[in-house]
């Protein structure tokens, strides 16, 4: 008897041990697997970034050697965008700030006709006010780009081409439907009957919208807010189609211009993306985790 | 507003590009026909390439090591970085023997790279990569906030019935996720049909227009060759694929309110 419970006891013993070792072999292997995909995707993002500070350092005149280090980093090229100091860059500032004059036309008026659509649909209950929810939706369905040869033509029937304002009509049509959603979607959450009180309490729906109705929407402003102004900085077609005159063009317009020889100042163009890239990844990371709530409160409508 | 700058651009469009004639005029030309076919690569590859590989990454970023925390924020970058000054670098790192990818290639494999722009499959193939680089940590994120919605008893649940690994993700994450993962899909095919950033600046079309796709190709119908009403029909014809997908979203996502 006692010797068969010995050999069972030695038998689950090593039948353990055994156990072990392949969990911790398992362990390791994933251990190195996490490690090794780590690796390839901070490889992977940083690709692209890595090689336009690589280009932006180059010196002058030396940026058709191939290495993969910058041999002499040299700052001439972000000193030059800053004073204009070659004639691509010109009219950097006055371009950079129609850029920002853009996105801050596009955010505010997104968000201004985002919430008085929202709140009137939403919490006037206006009649009808699902068609206009529905029509908002159809215009997912036709891509920016598609109207972009028709908006061009109408821009110039109304006059407003090479205007920064025809951009920014687009613009916020575009971005109008996705801040409705994000709204109507946010504005569930809060109870109907805040409002009614207020309305008792003798308050006008403007009041009951100003008051009331903005202060707790906040994360949702700030959400929607954040991609509207990345929307106008990302966006490029009608930039590129609306704008063509060196004083009136955005930073994008006169980026895709040192593309159109093969001459341009390759160092030079790269600054400038990266100058540009600064605002927003500066508001990207300082509005982070509201970033991620809005996404997930508004559904991934977005 | 929503009139002048929605509704006539529709409805303008849709009258330039009635006439039959336009339409018999695309399908002669071999531009169109490759555009099409480029459009459909890049839709297929670029949306659902990067959606799975979306899903797994976000399993990935759901791991507690210190390091895949910190990884996380890093990862964001591309998405908070603006499309043209990336794609611009795109171009420049794929613009031939001076650009980076083939000076890595030459300095470390020791091969001279390809002249990526020189080939329709590669130059393709680089809008297709620029395209998931810029947009794949949007969906990773969205598939991450997804994914922590999900409460820890259905995992423990699942650990506790001896799923793991792959088994829990096809049995418990993808039935959660199953409708997330179709409404996204679907609405950045939509997206995607009408992309043009990618394609005009990463590949510009080279070589020799062989890269544009149905968004780019318009474009270049209406101003370089001066024949808008030939580019709108160009974009237009895209709506008997669009208009099925926008349907399917719409079904999707009145069954999405119960979830999540």
């Amino acid at each position: 008897m006692s010797t068969i419970a010995v050999e069972a006891a030695a038998v689950s013993a090593r039948g353990t041990a055994q156990a072990y070792r392949a969990l911790r072999v398992r362990r390791y292997l994933s251990l190195a697997g996490t490690t090794v995909l780590s690796f390839a995707i901070v490889v992977w993002t940083l690709l692209p970034i890595y090689n336009m500070i690589l280009v932006s350092l180059e010196p002058e005149g030396d940026v058709f050697t191939d290495h993969i280090w910058p041999r002499v980093a040299s700052f001439e090229s972000f000193r030059g965008v800053l004073t204009q100091g070659h004639w691509y860059l010109q009219h950097f500032w006055q371009q950079f700030a129609n850029s920002i004059y853009m996105g801050a036309w596009v955010t505010f008026l997104t968000l201004a006709i985002g919430t008085l659509t929202a709140f009137s649909i939403g919490r006037m209950r206006i009649r009808h006010g699902w068609l206009v929810s529905n029509a908002a939706l159809m215009t997912y369905v036709i891509p920016a780009s598609f109207l972009a040869i028709p908006f061009y033509r109408i821009m110039q029937n109304y006059g407003l081409h090479n205007n920064l304002w025809s951009v920014i009509a687009a613009l916020v049509a575009f971005a109008t439907p996705y801040a409705f959603f994000v709204f109507q979607e946010y504005g569930r959450s809060i109870p109907i009957e805040v409002d009614e009180s207020a309305r008792i309490d003798g308050a006008s729906p403007l009041q009951v919208y100003l008051r009331i109705y903005l202060p707790l929407m906040a994360p949702a402003l700030v959400a929607v807010g954040t991609y509207a102004m990345l929307l106008a900085w990302n966006e490029y077609l009608y930039q590129f189609l609306l704008l063509s005159s060196k004083s009136s063009m955005t930073v994008p317009v006169a980026l895709a211009q040192f593309l159109n020889s093969d001459q341009s100042p390759w160092n030079y163009m790269m600054a400038t993306a990266i100058i540009y890239a600064l605002p927003p990844v500066a508001i990207y990371y300082a509005f982070r985790r509201r970033m991620t709530a809005g996404l997930t409160m508004g559904g991934v409508k977005g | 507003m929503f009139a002048a700058f929605v509704v006539y651009p529709v409805a303008y469009g849709l009258w330039m590009a009635s006439a039959p004639s336009l339409y018999r005029e695309l399908i002669a030309n071999p531009l169109y026909a490759r555009a099409v076919v480029n459009t459909l690569l890049f839709v297929g590859l670029g949306v659902n390439v990067q959606m799975f590989l979306a899903l797994l990454l976000s399993g990935f970023f759901m791991r507690r090591r210190w390091w895949i925390k910190a990884l996380l924020p890093v990862y964001i970058l591309p998405w908070a970085l603006p499309a043209i000054p990336a794609f611009v670098s795109f171009h420049w790192m794929l613009i031939g023997e001076e650009g980076l990818i083939d000076s890595l290639l030459s300095a470390l494999v020791g091969i001279p790279g390809p002249l990526w722009f020189n080939d329709r499959r590669l130059a393709l193939g680089s809008d297709i990569v620029a395209y998931i680089w810029k947009w794949m940590p949007f969906w990773t994120l969205t598939f991450f906030a997804a994914r922590t919605a999900i409460p820890q008893e259905i995992y423990e649940a699942a650990d506790v019935d001896g799923a793991s690994g792959c088994r829990r993700f096809a049995h418990v994450i993808f039935p959660l996720l199953g409708n997330l993962y179709l409404v996204c899909t679907l609405l950045f095919t939509l997206w995607t049909i009408g992309d043009f950033t990618t394609v005009s600046l990463v590949s510009e079309g080279a070589p020799a227009y062989s890269t544009d796709v149905l968004a780019t190709l318009g474009i270049h119908y209406a101003f370089d060759a001066a024949q808008p009403a030939l580019g709108i029909a160009a974009v237009m014809s895209a709506l008997p694929v669009l208009i099925p997908i926008a349907i399917l979203l719409m079904r999707a996502l009145q069954t999405r309110q119960v979830q999540l």
